[in-house]
């Protein structure tokens, strides 16, 4: 494999259906952590639930958007749950409850007695009865330059629908935070107590903004498994919160398109890293190659907070601003 | 020192009655544990006036503040504000309602700029509901009014040059400027100043004292807690002096500087009588 097609295929990752959904729900995680200061280490919770509201969709025979109202729906609730007793308190206590619900939802999605809804350890499959993909125009075929750079049309499909929620969430972001509303978020991350001492009800916003984000990251979720046809417990992790953070660190926390640029480049550098191992230097498994790259992701991330801590599209003034 | 006629009638006895208080405590008291951090029976808080709040380290001084405008939980008591029940009120509502505070350590928002902390202080803004953000035309003509004031009130405390810096780039003088003139930003009634002129040079000193007397002029009334003596003296109409939690003497500045329970609280127990201190 040559240098060339490994670069060609870490670019077709890195613009391709899985940045977009990493980045779709790191809009939402940005969202809390970059404009609100909330540190949410739960945001695969909703992702959870918006898989699974698709997913007990397509097994309950209901229609696509039913699914997505559960998903959402589900993903408010959790958002209120989580939020209305913890947002009161300060920071950490968020941290640990979003971490421990996240973990407390795939676990009982996973557990047997949650079988006749969620599947339990199986999941759910057969999504491709939700007609997803029945609409899709484009006629099917390879697309794409040389032989890696290449997308289905069923990819295509797919990632028109997710780049387009991506674009859409960052306008409606965009817009929000250039709003007076968006100035308490900041006001909120930056002191508490002034914004509540110049009248800012904080617990309110800090609600919105977590629901909010939540309903985003849902919405990423559904996707995912809608591209997959099939909804498994196993995939819903802590590490995929904590690759999210490192999307949003690496794109530029608290910038409107850093979600974006973090995803495409986080997907680039670990696909590099990914074909290096495997096809370049020594002969390991898939699964050694794995944990080397994100050792490696691990080490980029460091160098990237001693060197760039406010992420590629952040401001070293702000930074320094916000270090004082 | 202020000649004022209004509270010249009052006698400086502890607990007295003013002829038109905005605010007005009964029986407020915090606990810590065991400890009594504060246990005020009566204080009234004449309006358009500067009252301070003085006393010793511990004296409970911050404490009480922070009780009254909401950001501690009182064991007990209730307080009006502009007669209306203040005690169980959230600070963001006794905000709203016009008792707008600062603090003690200055609470800029560093990675905003100085025109948006000014800004975020505008009161009933339509553009800070979720729904209503989205569409500009419904706060537009609010913000731009906003930013004239916020631009009118900056150049008052000589910080309009500096409207769209970080706040944190600011000194610790500018800071406490940018405070005070973002509390007013928020239009209050009764402005609650926790040592503002801790840790500022001399020079600023003067500039901030002459702010503090300007909102007095302007028909609003200032509490604010002090260390500085030649600051209560200078500026205040009124004085409430606390220790160990109680309020212990309150009068016009000369009745205060010359109040042995004063004294005693500030300087220890007399026990020779060979000091004879006034304290100026």
């Amino acid at each position: 494999m040559s240098w060339l097609s490994i670069l060609a295929l870490a670019l077709q990752t890195a613009v391709g259906f899985q940045a977009a959904w990493y980045a779709l729900a790191a809009v939402g995680l940005n969202l809390h952590f970059g404009y609100t200061g909330l540190s949410n280490f739960g945001q695969v919770g909703f992702l959870l639930v918006g898989a699974y509201g698709v997913g007990i969709a397509a097994d309950q025979g209901w229609s696509i958007w039913v699914g997505f109202g559960l998903g959402i729906g589900a993903a408010v609730l959790l958002g209120l749950a989580l939020g209305i007793p913890t947002l009161r308190l300060r920071g950490d206590y968020l941290a640990i409850v979003t971490i421990a619900a996240a973990e407390i939802l795939r676990l009982v999605a996973n557990a047997r007695p949650s079988e006749p809804i969620t599947g339990g350890s199986q999941g759910i499959g057969g999504l491709s009865k939700l007609g997803f993909y029945r609409p899709n125009f484009i006629p099917s075929g390879r697309y794409g330059i040389g032989n890696s750079f290449v997308f289905n049309s069923r990819q295509l499909w797919a990632m028109m629908w997710v780049w387009g929620l991506v674009i859409l969430a960052t306008l409606l972001v965009r817009a929000l935070v250039r709003s007076p509303w968006g100035r308490v978020l900041l006001a909120i991350r930056e002191d508490e107590d002034a914004a509540t001492a110049l009248g800012k009800n904080v617990v309110v916003y800090k609600l919105q903004s977590f629901v909010l984000g939540g309903t985003i990251g849902a919405v990423a979720g559904s996707f995912v498994v809608l591209y997959d046809g099939a909804v498994s417990p196993t995939r819903w992790i802590a590490p995929l919160t904590f690759a999210l953070y490192t999307v949003v660190i690496l794109g530029g926390a608290g910038t409107v398109w850093g979600p974006i640029v973090g995803a495409v480049v986080y997907w680039f550098i670990l696909d590099v890293f990914d074909g290096v191992l495997n096809n370049m230097w020594f002969e390991v498994s898939n699964t050694q190659a794995g944990a080397i790259r994100l050792a490696l992701m691990g080490i980029g991330l460091m160098l990237l907070m001693i060197y760039r801590p406010q992420g590629i599209l952040g401001s070293k003034k702000e930074m320094l601003a916000g270090a004082r | 020192m202020q000649d004022d006629p209004v509270l010249s009638e009052v006698p400086a006895e502890v607990g007295v009655a003013k002829p038109d208080p905005i605010l007005v405590v009964d029986g407020v008291t915090r606990r810590y544990g065991g400890l009594v951090a504060v246990d005020v029976d009566h204080l009234e808080i004449q309006r358009g006036v500067i009252t301070s709040l003085i006393g010793p380290n511990g004296a409970g001084k911050t404490t009480f503040f922070n009780l009254l405008c909401g950001f501690d939980k009182a064991d007990g008591g209730i307080w009006t504000f502009e007669g209306d029940k203040a005690n169980g009120v959230k600070p963001h509502e006794l905000a709203r309602r016009g008792m707008v505070r600062t603090f003690q350590l200055t609470k800029t928002l560093g990675r905003m700029t100085v025109l948006d902390n000014m800004l975020l202080a505008g009161s009933a803004q339509s553009g800070e509901h979720l729904l209503k953000a989205l569409v500009k035309p419904l706060w537009k003509a609010q913000e731009q009014a906003n930013i004239e004031r916020a631009n009118d009130l900056l150049a008052r405390f000589k910080l309009d040059h500096l409207a769209n810096e970080y706040a944190a780039g600011l000194s610790g003088g500018q800071r406490k400027l940018l405070e005070m003139s973002r509390a007013l930003m928020a239009e209050p009634t009764l402005v609650m100043l926790d040592e503002p002129m801790a840790g500022v040079n001399p020079a600023l000193t003067q500039s901030l004292l002459g702010h503090v007397t300007a909102l007095r002029d302007e028909g609003m009334s200032v509490l604010f807690v002090e260390h500085d003596m030649d600051v209560i003296m200078t500026i205040s109409d009124w004085v409430v002096c606390m220790a160990e939690g109680r309020v212990i003497a309150e009068g016009r500045p000369a009745d205060i500087a010359g109040n042995p329970a004063v004294i005693e609280a500030y300087l220890g127990i007399d026990h020779g009588g060979a000091t004879k201190g006034v304290i100026k």
